[in-house]
């Protein structure tokens, strides 16, 4: 696993946002720091979704803060409406928040349960004073209906009275108000059941095409993003292991990581009984990660070759990219 | 095979601020010595106050039980506190679903571990430390004794669960609840998981019934599967038998909800509209009927029976799929 490499990224006019050589480190003490997302590029054009999928741990919700800056980058740069968010200062960021928006994973604790629903989605509106406030309640109710929540019924309930999925609706709603461009969603349906689930990425389509966002979609589970993406991008430790339209990915994976992930979603049919990989053991800590590749320590084809050299991505054709130096077929 | 749990005619009730909450609504179910059963439904569905009732720990001055609970020939619906409690463990035990909120923060693994096998089986502190190493290699954990020095929050996700397994057979009971055992964890460790729990499960001949909202979870590890809607058991069957064979319109749709790797993506997923109706009321008709494609003026006034098909399949349901209609 590994790495690092740009291969992948496409220089067209309509990028939204570009990531380059991002690296986020936390100190654990003086002399100790951890870096939990070391390298990682890539970019989004207008209109996409991107997948970022991995295990706990691996630097995915880290990743998702540090594009919005909310998290303090340590080196390179996130290039998001023709400003380098890691360079411009602390108003200037602040500024181009209304422009991304993030959702996430618990989205019980994520609203404030003193709020109504109809304040906690017009809150961003009276901040950023949109309008008047007469503009904003039909707006709010819009908002509202457009997620499948009545606001006459609703809109002055708190949050608390509300079940898992319909919590999530009203958080897309005010992710929504100010109209991003870019939506970050941070696990937003793996609190949710089954059935609860597909309405919820049902309702992130339909939104991504009425409002045109690009997405940015985070999640640890390969199958809940099969439907929503347009690339996928695999992370292990901090890395990239594979990027690749879902597709390619989900047809032939080249990397034995995104192959283990495959093979250990469930399959619900119990006549199937596919040759699954199930991966030993857990991803080592990123204080002190394996040299090389990164997976390593855990992968069926690793070599001599795999501890002393990384591999950097490679185009693999059919738009799928790989950091690995011994690919699946 | 010979019975180990059996519930007859089982209904739970809560005293709530807005009345009656009916969350198991005349269940029966019968368990079979090392047999494994799934238990699926959404939240809500009455899946976990099934389990918890089962053994005994809804003790609550506001629930309130008919029916009973028979288990390994001992009818718990009557027996006193002191002889369910003694089943605890030995009998029956629980793994519960979020591994962190389970465990005591405060309190060392090793602790944690040995009190049930101290309390239940009166072993000395010493022979405690050493069924606990073996425990923690049971449920493969690395380097044991390190482990049983740790305290909860040094240890991952799916370590913790690991422990909440081992604690769980500490006294080799005779059927396991997994309450949504993986649902906390990531798909790759859910499979590993999984895979122990049926390991496990041939190797201590235990029974075992594993309680989840994903009938993926269950497709591999189960030799019978009860679904459940509203508090009642909807479609009941062995595990071929329920995927080839659907008969309910809700497992149907259930099964149609989960996101598969195996078959091309059109793109939108399928849903189940609308939601579980209000468990502190009781409607005539089928539980179901607002939320199923197939609904027909029957559905609404007349609440379906459990129909026995030959082979065992029982389903809740006027106008079963798989029949002409």
């Amino acid at each position: 696993m590994a790495g690092s490499g740009k291969v992948h990224m496409r220089n067209t006019g309509n990028t939204v946002l570009s990531v380059e050589d991002l690296v986020v480190e936390f100190a654990l003490s003086k002399k100790i720091a951890v870096q939990a997302v070391s390298g990682i590029s890539f970019d989004l054009i207008q209109g996409e979704t991107l997948s970022i999928v991995g295990e706990s741990g691996c630097g995915k919700s880290t990743l998702g803060k540090a594009i919005l800056s909310l998290l303090p980058v340590t080196s390179g740069s996130v290039m998001f409406a023709g400003s380098d968010m890691t360079k411009i200062d602390k108003e200037a960021v602040r500024n181009l928040r209304p422009q991304m928006q993030m959702i996430f994973q618990d989205p019980i604790s994520s609203l404030d349960p003193r709020y109504t629903v109809r304040q906690l989605v017009s809150e961003p509106l009276e901040i950023w004073s949109r309008g008047s406030a007469e503009e904003q309640s039909v707006k709010v109710d819009e908002l509202l209906n457009s997620v499948g929540i009545d606001p006459a019924i609703a809109g002055d309930r708190k949050a608390y009275e509300f079940s898992g999925g319909q919590c999530q609706r009203i958080s897309i709603a005010r992710s929504l108000a100010l109209e991003p461009k870019l939506l970050i969603c941070d696990e937003p349906v793996s609190a949710l059941d089954v059935s609860i689930q597909a309405q919820i990425l049902n309702l992130l389509q339909d939104m991504k095409e009425r409002y045109g966002l690009t997405m940015v979609f985070i999640s640890h589970d390969l199958s809940v993003v099969k439907a929503v993406s347009t690339r996928i991008l695999v992370m292990y430790l901090g890395k990239v292991c594979e990027i690749a339209t879902p597709d390619s990915l989900y047809d032939s994976p080249k990397h034995h990581y995104t192959y283990a992930l495959v093979s250990s979603v469930p399959i619900p049919d119990p006549s199937k009984k596919v040759s699954r990989v199930i991966l030993e053991g857990e991803p080592p800590s990123p204080v002190d990660p394996p040299s090389g590749c990164r997976f390593r320590t855990r992968c069926p084809a690793a070599t001599e070759l795999c501890a002393t050299e990384e591999p950097q991505l490679r185009d693999m054709g059919g738009g799928n990219y790989v950091a690995c130096h011994h690919p699946r077929d | 095979m010979s019975s180990l749990l059996s519930l007859s005619n089982l209904r739970i009730t809560f005293d709530t601020p807005r009345g009656q909450l009916a969350a198991v609504r005349g269940v029966d179910l019968e368990i079979l010595a090392g047999e494994s059963l799934g238990v699926v439904g959404e939240s809500g569905s009455g899946k976990t106050v099934l389990s918890r009732a089962s053994m005994g720990l809804l003790t609550m001055s506001t629930a309130h039980r008919s029916g009973t609970v028979v288990f390994d020939g001992q009818d718990l619906s009557t027996a006193s506190r002191e002889a369910v409690r003694d089943t605890w463990g030995t009998g029956m035990a629980m793994i519960f679903q979020d591994p962190m909120t389970a465990l005591n923060p405060v309190r060392r693994i090793g602790s944690q571990l040995a009190e049930g096998l101290r309390v239940r089986l009166g072993m000395s502190k010493k022979e405690a430390k050493k069924r606990s190493i073996e425990l923690l290699q049971l449920v493969r954990i690395p380097d044991p004794e390190k482990a049983l020095r740790k305290f909860p929050n040094q240890l991952s996700g799916g370590m913790r669960q690991r422990v909440m397994i081992a604690i769980a057979l500490a006294c080799n009971p005779k059927l396991l609840f997994a309450d949504e055992p993986t649902t906390a964890l990531d798909v790759t460790v859910q499979a590993q998981i999984l895979q122990l729990l049926s390991d496990l499960r041939k190797e201590l001949h235990m029974s075992m019934v594993l309680v989840t909202h994903d009938l993926g979870v269950v497709a591999g590890h189960t030799d019978k599967i009860a679904v459940m809607y509203a508090g009642e058991v909807v479609e009941y069957a062995e595990t071929k038998e329920l995927f080839t064979n659907v008969r309910m319109p809700y497992t149907e749709a259930l099964l149609n909800s989960i996101p598969r790797l195996d078959q091309k993506s059109s793109g939108r997923m399928a849903v189940i509209e609308g939601r579980l109706p209000d468990p502190t009321q009781q409607e005539p008709g089928c539980a179901f009927a607002s939320r199923c494609p197939y609904v027909q003026e029957k559905c609404q006034v007349e609440h379906p029976e459990l129909q026995k098909a030959d082979n065992g399949h029982e389903f809740r349901c006027h106008f079963p799929l798989g029949v002409a209609r």
